[in-house]
């Protein structure tokens, strides 16, 4: 059985999107699968040594919220300074009450399992990042290097 | 069911731990031997049968008692 191969572009910087990205390549790579994730614009935030990942309430009515605060609530409030930070650590212990990983021992399991991590060079230079920010072990390089993977990849998704 | 040559126990983990870990397991194995997890993760019933139609494991049985999930694997 030839080896299938999964191409994802992982985009964005909060805690709650953060998951997709690992999840997903960690079981592609558990399965059999090749995988390259290539990390552009907020993105870059996972890939940082120092995970300091937030989820907020702002603009998002998606978001379950204890008491049910989150139907009788104005949105505007979740705009408070220190909210932020509240939900966001409200959801971390959440998810370790849950035995959901972190996120960073799903990106360890990911760089053990061979999963390539790409991040865009461009982004890195436009934000002024430098790569000691960076976790060893990616590399840095553009959209070309992305669709050398992505062009014979089975599947391919933009998170 | 009873033989196993390893066993792992999953209770607490949530998705996609329980076959990442138990992936783990596996790639220490030989050829033939059986894996035994246990897991209270609902939504690894499917997964263990799908990640074992993927990756040519057998899935020799699944079942559940007492709110825990038994799955027995065999390395090919």
């Amino acid at each position: 059985m030839p080896e299938k191969k999964l191409a994802l572009i992982a985009t964005k910087g909060t805690l709650d999107w953060a998951y997709p990205p690992f999840i997903l390549a960690s079981t592609a790579a558990a399965i059999g699968y090749e995988v390259q994730i290539f990390f552009t614009f907020y993105g870059l935030q996972l890939l940082k040594k120092d995970l300091n990942l937030k989820v907020s309430p702002l603009g998002n009515p998606g978001m379950p919220m204890p008491m049910g605060m989150d139907s009788w609530m104005p949105n505007i409030v979740t705009a408070l300074p220190g909210m932020e930070a509240m939900m966001s650590s409200m959801m971390k212990s959440k998810m370790k009450s849950k035995g959901v990983a972190s996120v960073a021992e799903l990106r360890d399991l990911c760089l053990e399992a061979e999963v390539k991590m790409i991040a865009c060079q461009m982004t890195v230079d436009l934000f002024d990042m430098q790569p000691s920010e960076f976790i060893d072990g990616i590399d840095y390089a553009g959209a070309a290097t992305f669709f050398e993977f992505a062009g014979e990849s089975d599947v391919n998704l933009f998170i | 069911m009873s033989e196993y040559t390893e066993k792992f126990d999953a209770t607490g983990l949530n998705c996609p731990l329980p076959i990442l870990r138990s992936k783990k397991v596996l790639t220490s194995m030989n050829s033939g031997e059986v894996l035994y997890v246990i897991s209270t993760d609902s939504g690894s019933v499917k997964d263990f049968d799908a990640f074992c139609k993927q990756t040519g494991n057998e899935l020799l049985e699944s079942s559940e008692a007492d709110g825990k999930y038994h799955y027995y694997i065999k390395k090919t």
